[in-house]
């Protein structure tokens, strides 16, 4: 039987921070990540990231990636396992994972959800064509493949992940026909929406898109403006010729095997979908289980890895590593998550937090 | 404005910008950051004291313009690309507006570009005086671009092609 102090699944910024949270107070860790390498997300980020020091912040979502990979291999207590799908959680509190043409049990001691998001999709005639992708492909194609997705994009959605992933196909020679945004404004951070702006690309707010057309692949699409109550305002429709749809509506927490271990859920629409109830240190209503990252509530990377750490130390302290250094620790890193959520960015997740809180005390 | 359009306005414009005095000293950082967001590595890049510390992260930027030299260390960190250097003093019709550059086909020093405002319209014709590799060693670059003096306030990028 494959045992282990920690487990960590999914190697992305929380999982990785998680990790290395935990095995620098001396915890054995094993950090699975179905993925053939470590990072997640963060190894499709070209930009630079924001927060601040604590979080890496300048540093290009890819160096990060380099960074964290390193320190965990330099602790010299994580077992890494990529390619590794943890497929299921079991009433004797076994973990299953599938590796390559391997399938076993592991029994671990805790558990780090740090699982992530994924993608929501639009649904409109003809969203099925050829050469409509979602923005995690587009970064997928672009960014790890070096492949363009096409000539001539039109971006759904000015959340943070259109704005940035429009610059990113700047970056790589495509041109941006338009962001189209639903909602009156833009939701990602204004200096991201500048930067695409000033190179020319029109961002249009209260806009969707209505149809797709092509006959064996995406040739153009048509487009409208919404009034205040979100209803396609008559005459406004117009087409784009575009050979790409790049979607990018918001993520999805990746709850399953949080579900599959009985968590206590509760739906919180401000966080992206059914999350776990959990303590300050994350720590969900099942002993021993923890979540970190998206899974515990769409929100940044720099937020991300802020709560991994704060998982892993927690984790860690649990089975009596470093006890005499994580209260300073996690106050520490507290005292971060507070300030990346603390602004007028931070609102809804503080709403969604706020709720969540409350559906717990209900619960109870 | 700037919620619907990625285009900042005038006034807010007008508000981080230095004064006359300032602008006939020579060099200067603009930081064009009007939304509170997590985040301040221009603070922590500032080697001159000139950007105040920030007592809460989402704080905007606030900078001491008599104590930046326009050394552009900022420019180079900023994560929004929201720095600008600009040096009224650079001639008698041109100004020097130095931009963050992070794209693979770079200009040539003295090369003409078309000069891009916020809304990414041409509005005139500038010239690349400088190709600087970031001093972030990230494989960005900063442009020195000289543009009309009237103008240096409105140029903010050249095109990507």
């Amino acid at each position: 039987m494959y045992k282990t102090e920690i487990l960590v699944v999914g190697g992305g910024p929380a999982g990785l921070a998680a990790a290395l949270a935990a095995a620098e107070q001396g915890a054995e860790v094993t950090l699975a990540d179905r993925n053939s390498d470590l990072g997640g997300q963060l190894v499709k980020q070209t930009h630079m990231f924001f927060g601040s020091k604590g979080q890496y912040a300048s540093e290009r979502g890819i160096s990060i990636a380099k960074i964290l990979k390193e320190k965990a291999a330099a602790t010299g207590k994580i077992r890494i396992l990529t390619g590794a799908t943890v497929t299921g959680y079991y009433e004797d509190k076994k973990v299953t994972i599938e590796a390559g043409d391997k399938f076993f049990p592991v029994e671990p001691q805790r558990v780090i959800f740090a699982t992530g998001a994924q993608e929501n999709t639009l649904i409109f005639p003809g969203c099925d064509l050829p050469g409509i992708y979602g923005a995690g492909a587009v970064q997928t194609l672009m960014n790890l493949h070096g492949v363009k997705p096409g000539n001539r994009v039109a971006m759904v959605g000015a959340g943070n992940i259109g704005v940035i992933v429009s610059y990113q196909l700047l970056q790589a020679g495509v041109e941006v026909a338009a962001i189209i945004e639903a909602a009156p404004r833009i939701g990602g951070y204004y200096v991201h929406a500048a930067k695409v702006r000033r190179l020319g690309v029109p961002i249009l707010t209260s806009h969707t898109v209505i149809k797709a057309h092509g006959n064996h692949c995406l040739e153009k699409i048509t487009i409208a403006e919404l009034d205040e109550k979100r209803q396609v305002m008559a005459g406004s429709e117009r087409d784009l010729e575009v050979d790409v749809l790049c979607v990018s509506v918001g993520l999805s927490p990746l709850a399953e095997l949080l579900f599959q271990a009985g968590c206590r859920m509760g739906y919180v629409p401000e966080l992206g979908g059914f999350v776990p109830f959990r303590d300050d240190c994350l720590e969900t209503s099942v002993a021993g289980i923890y979540v970190a990252g998206d899974a515990a509530g769409i929100g940044e990377a720099s937020a991300a890895m802020v709560q991994g750490r704060i998982a892993g130390l927690a984790a860690a302290a649990s089975l009596g590593y470093g006890k005499d250094t994580f209260l300073e620790k996690v106050t520490e890193a507290g005292r971060e998550l507070t300030g990346l959520h603390g602004g007028p960015t931070g609102e809804k997740i503080r709403t969604g937090l706020a709720k969540l809180t409350l559906l717990a005390k209900e619960a109870v | 404005m700037l919620s619907k359009t990625g285009v900042p306005t005038r006034e807010q414009v007008e508000s981080v910008k230095p004064d006359r005095e300032r602008l006939a000293r020579g060099p200067v950082a603009v930081i064009e950051c009007f939304q509170q967001i997590p985040c301040d590595p221009c603070y922590t890049a500032c080697s001159r004291g000139a950007i105040q510390p920030f007592a809460d992260i989402n704080d905007l930027p606030r900078i001491d313009f008599g104590k930046c030299n326009g050394c552009g260390l900022c420019v180079a960190y900023c994560p929004g690309l929201a720095v600008f250097v600009v040096d009224e003093t650079y001639s008698e019709t041109e100004a020097l507006v130095r931009i963050p550059w992070e794209f693979l086909n770079r200009p040539e020093a003295g090369q003409k570009a078309p000069g891009l405002n916020r809304e990414g319209k041409e509005v005139a014709l500038v010239t690349v005086k400088r190709v600087q590799p970031s001093p972030s060693k990230n494989g960005a670059y900063i442009l020195w671009l000289a543009v009309p003096k009237e103008l240096a306030f409105e140029v903010r990028s050249i095109p990507v092609k």
